[in-house]
């Protein structure tokens, strides 16, 4: 009997699934238009699957053996079983190939099962609470269905009833893994997922047999010379498709959550929910099947949307809710941490910025004090509002050249807003100070520099940061030098990689640029630098979020700590896991009110290593770390440490002429 | 809503601002400020209809800081189009007396030009208008009379009845503008009607220099509590013991600068 009822049910669920991508697929493509090479990205699925995703599902070795085990077998029981069971190709090695698939699946789920006995937070309930079982249906009755294919049972083994019960477990397993693959159950992230790897809006993350990815952090620009062009984000049709296809593949396992420092903060944004409330939006109803941790605050299931209406309520004067409210959207820091963890590689900074596009642009709604710093950017090139003729008065002792009076150097220093702070002021001296001693040749822009548009984009002003950004790259393609060097990673991952897309056929804005503990690295490596030894106490470093996960920079500040004498005592999160000093993405300007304070908890993390001093190598950072009461460490730059230890070259050692004039070469070749 | 608060026709008069710091055209202060105000009656008295009407020569820049109050939330901008140097009065009047709004909202004082602050009161002259100054807030717009609630200095407010049309300037007193947001301020229109230009010859015969910086009292403080350091502060500088010298030898002169200086702590 089985016989007969096992094809009819493999090819009315392939059928039933069919039609199920259909409906997904038309789902997305609600969104608006995006260029992707669809075949090149099919054919790159394989390894984008198998190398980078599996990259960072290894984080964790054990849902990683797991997912390997399950995922593998029900892809090869799954395609055997159609040529076994719905072709009856039963002869031969396929048959216990089969039983080899579903076996190993079976050992998969049951460490699913094992994982979601006690499941942590982070992790989605609801119906992902039943797929372990769904997958032991799958496999085991695959298993037993394909026993007497390969003789090991007689065909007519057993009662019919024993027949019955099996076709009904082949039902369900076949209803979960395949009907609920594209109908939307906890298996759509496999459909979804792969779909979304091989279309995937920052191809240039994926490795190819060529090279590594790379990190791809840099924002897209909006055409604003097309009027008809949307300003953003309103609606999720306004997605582009493939992002819709990005957020349906979430696996809801809660890695971006755990990493949030705005929900740790207790603000009202969760990364895993607000994927999902795009979900919710792209196909039209409401949040209350939502299964995991909400946004701090807000109860689920009192919004609701659709593929045509507002994300965020236009007047949030009334009360009105739609499917996010706007404080969720500012929340964000644009740490990146949650896009560095996410095993499907969802974009959700992208996103974020998306959204908040539309709420500055054209709603006009910036938080706080977010209009205020807009305006100040308009009206005087700064975030502060001060007189852009004082850019340089922190150095009006030091005559540094100006790049308007020497047109060409080695390197060109680019200040960055901190020239108004009086904190980073320091942090610019002691720069300044290590140039000397190494006797790099540089210059500064002075009153020429502006802003580099960061805060402008981030607080979604893509007007703004564009002429910001134009009228930089106008200003530095004047002059002539080999890199940019700044103390500010924001300048530096603006510059170096936002930049670029806007340069035109006249002018190529693709310039080196440094974080300045790289240059202090390379200088020292060439000798140009000697350091005292080190005297002071333990000290620990916070990678700044624009030069780690932006920028991949993360041992360049430890190699110049390493001269400098000093054994760094490592953060239970630091490297590419670093927690967010809550200074990113303009959060200090909309400022949306939390139960703690994020630079609070970072110097939390700071303490527990029983460090006395915290390394940093970024104003917004040492702002927001020096900001916190009763800390007990102290805040200094890589660059302050540098040029407290600074010694005298030992002789013989020093820059010779013939380096000083090989780097003259090179500049000349340059030009 | 009571039935006999209807909605009004409301016209704000803006001006191409200039920035303190760095003299770039802006959205005027002011005017923004009239503009939120207006927005607001829009809200409170529906069926308002709130128009935006500017004079004077078009350019690239000044457009750029016209736009600056469509992106607040309008479709257009009239823009009586005057060469430079045309007296923005009667331009104004003309077009104000044709089609008459109930209420006209002005800044108190342009940032750019003479800033002389008359225009308002050289407005109402012309069209036989009550004029009020320092406006805080519309409370309510009843049979043609509106309830205005004046701000006069420090935090002082007085309540106004005064029949419509009227005009009324506004100071920072009035509540803060909100954003420009750039999607509405570049989709929007500017109408530009030609009109007769008077050439200003009175400013035609001004001369114009770069402003000095004023000397200004000095305020010493001598206060032993929290309370007294705060009334001082608040306080505005009083120079109630000031004293005119006339007909005085140079010395007679030297010597009573020399004893105030001594008083107020400068020289010691
Ligand atoms: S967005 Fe990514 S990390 Fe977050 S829950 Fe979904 S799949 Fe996991
Ligand atoms: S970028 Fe950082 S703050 Fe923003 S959602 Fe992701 S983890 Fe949270």
């Amino acid at each position: 009997m089985l016989e007969t009822l096992l094809p009819i049910l493999i090819f009315a669920a392939l059928g039933l699934a069919v039609i199920g991508a259909i409906r997904r697929i038309r789902l997305w493509r609600q969104g608006r238009p995006a260029a992707v090479p669809l075949l090149k990205g099919l054919a790159a699925l394989p390894r984008r699957y198998l190398v980078d995703l599996h990259h960072v599902v290894e984080r964790d070795k054990m849902i990683s053996n797991t997912h390997v085990a399950t995922a593998g077998g029900f892809v090869a029981a799954a395609v055997l079983m159609i040529l076994v069971h719905g072709l009856g190709l039963a002869q031969g090695v396929l048959g216990w190939l089969l039983l080899a698939a579903s076996a190993t699946m079976f050992v998969g789920s049951l460490f699913v099962a094992r994982r979601r006995r006690n499941p942590p937070a982070r992790l989605s309930k609801g119906p992902w609470m039943r797929l372990p079982k769904s997958l032991m249906a799958f496999s085991l009755s695959v298993f037993a269905i394909t026993l007497p294919a390969v003789g090991i049972l007689p065909a007519d083994f057993g009662h019919w009833l024993l027949a019955l019960v099996l076709a009904a477990v082949v039902v369900w397993g076949l209803g979960e893994m395949v009907f609920g693959m594209t109908w939307g159950g906890p298996m759509k992230h496999a459909f979804a997922g792969a779909l979304h790897l091989a279309f995937h809006r920052r191809a240039e993350r994926f490795s190819t047999k060529g090279g590594q990815g790379n990190r791809s952090t840099g924002l897209k620009a909006l055409n604003l010379d097309d009027e008809a062009a949307p300003l953003g984000v309103e609606t999720p049709a306004d997605f582009t498709w493939n992002q819709l296809l990005g957020f349906d593949a979430c696996v809801q396992c809660g890695r971006c959550e755990s990493v949030c420092p705005a929900l740790a903060a207790g603000q009202p944004l969760n990364p895993k929910k607000l994927i999902q409330d795009m979900v919710v939006g792209m196909a039209g109803g409401s949040n209350a099947n939502y299964a995991g941790t909400p946004y701090p605050g807000k109860p689920t299931g009192e919004h609701h949307g659709s593929p045509h209406g507002p994300i965020v309520a236009p007047d949030a004067t009334t009360g009105g809710k739609a499917l996010v409210d706007a404080e969720t959207l500012w929340s964000c820091t644009t740490c990146r941490a949650c896009v560095e963890e996410c095993p499907m590689m969802i974009e959700h900074v992208d996103a974020i910025v998306d959204m908040r596009r539309h709420l500055t642009l054209e709603r006009g709604q910036t938080p706080n004090k977010g209009a205020e710093v807009l305006d100040n950017l308009i009206a005087t090139d700064n975030p502060g509002g001060f007189d852009p003729g004082s850019r340089l008065h922190w150095a009006a002792d030091l005559n540094l050249p100006l790049m308007a009076d020497v047109k060409q150097a080695e390197v060109l220093l680019w200040l960055g807003d901190g020239a108004f702070d009086m904190r980073n002021q320091r942090t610019l001296r002691a720069l300044v100070k290590i140039l000397h001693a190494a006797e790099v040749e540089f210059a500064v822009l002075g009153t020429e520099e502006r802003d580099s548009g960061d805060v402008a984009r981030r607080l979604g002003d893509e007007a703004t940061f564009q002429s910001l950004a134009k009228r930089n790259i106008a200003t530095l393609s004047k002059y002539r030098f080999q890199r940019i060097v700044t103390c500010d990673p924001h300048s530096f991952h603006v510059l170096g990689n936002e930049y670029g897309e806007l340069g035109g056929p006249d002018f190529n804005a693709n310039w080196e640029v440094r974080h300045h503990s790289t240059f202090i690295a390379e200088l020292y490596d060439a000798g140009r630098l000697a350091f005292a030894p080190w005297k002071g106490g333990s000290v620990t470093y916070h990678d700044p979020c624009y030069l780690g996960r932006y920028n991949g920079e993360f041992d360049a500040p430890r190699n110049v700590l390493k001269a400098l004498g000093i054994e760094v005592k490592e953060m239970e999160r630091s490297g590419f896991r670093s927690r967010c000093c809550g200074g990113g993405g303009g959060a200090p300007i909309t400022d949306i009110p939390g139960e703690r304070r994020i630079p609070d908890m970072r110097m939390n993390d700071v303490k527990e290593t029983g460090s006395e001093l915290v390394a940093v190598g970024c104003p917004q950072c040492t702002a927001m770390l020096e900001g916190v009461v009763d800390a007990t460490a102290e805040v200094r730059d890589i660059a302050e440490l540098v040029a407290d230890a600074l010694v005298a070259r030992p002789a013989g050692e020093a820059v010779d002429a013939s380096r000083r004039s090989a780097g003259k070469t090179t500049v000349e070749e340059v030009l | 809503m009571r039935p006999e608060q209807q909605g009004i026709e409301v016209a704000v008069l803006v001006s191409v601002g200039r920035h303190p710091i760095t003299g770039r055209a802006r959205r005027a202060d002011q005017d923004a400020r009239g503009l939120e105000m207006a927005l607001g009656l829009e809200h409170q008295l529906p069926g308002s209809r709130v128009s935006l009407l500017h004079a004077g020569p078009r350019s690239e820049e000044g457009e750029a800081a016209l736009r600056g109050y469509l992106g607040m939330g309008l479709d257009t901008l009239t823009l009586l189009e005057q060469a430079e140097g045309s007296d923005a009065i009667p331009a104004l009047a003309e077009h104000l007396a044709a089609a008459p709004p109930q209420l006209v909202i002005t800044g108190a004082r342009a940032e750019r030009g003479e800033g002389s602050g008359l225009l308002p009161y050289a407005l109402a002259e012309r069209l036989g208008w009550p004029l009020v100054n320092g406006l805080a807030a519309v409370e309510k717009v009843e049979n043609g009379v509106a309830t205005l609630l004046q701000a006069l200095p420090r935090g002082q407010r007085r309540r106004l009845k005064v029949r419509l049309p009227a005009i009324v300037s506004v100071d920072a007193a009035a509540p803060a503008a909100r954003q420009s947001a750039f999607g509405p301020a570049r989709r929007a229109e500017l109408a530009a009607t030609a009109v007769s230009a008077e050439p200003d010859r009175e400013l035609a015969e001004w001369q114009l220099a770069p402003a000095r910086k004023r000397p200004k009292r000095l305020k010493i403080v001598k206060a032993a509590s929290a309370r007294d350091r705060f009334k001082a502060a608040a306080a505005k500088a009083e120079g109630g013991s000031g004293q005119v010298l006339e007909g005085v030898s140079a010395e007679q002169g030297a010597e009573a600068i020399l004893k105030l200086l001594n008083e107020e702590g400068v020289l010691r």
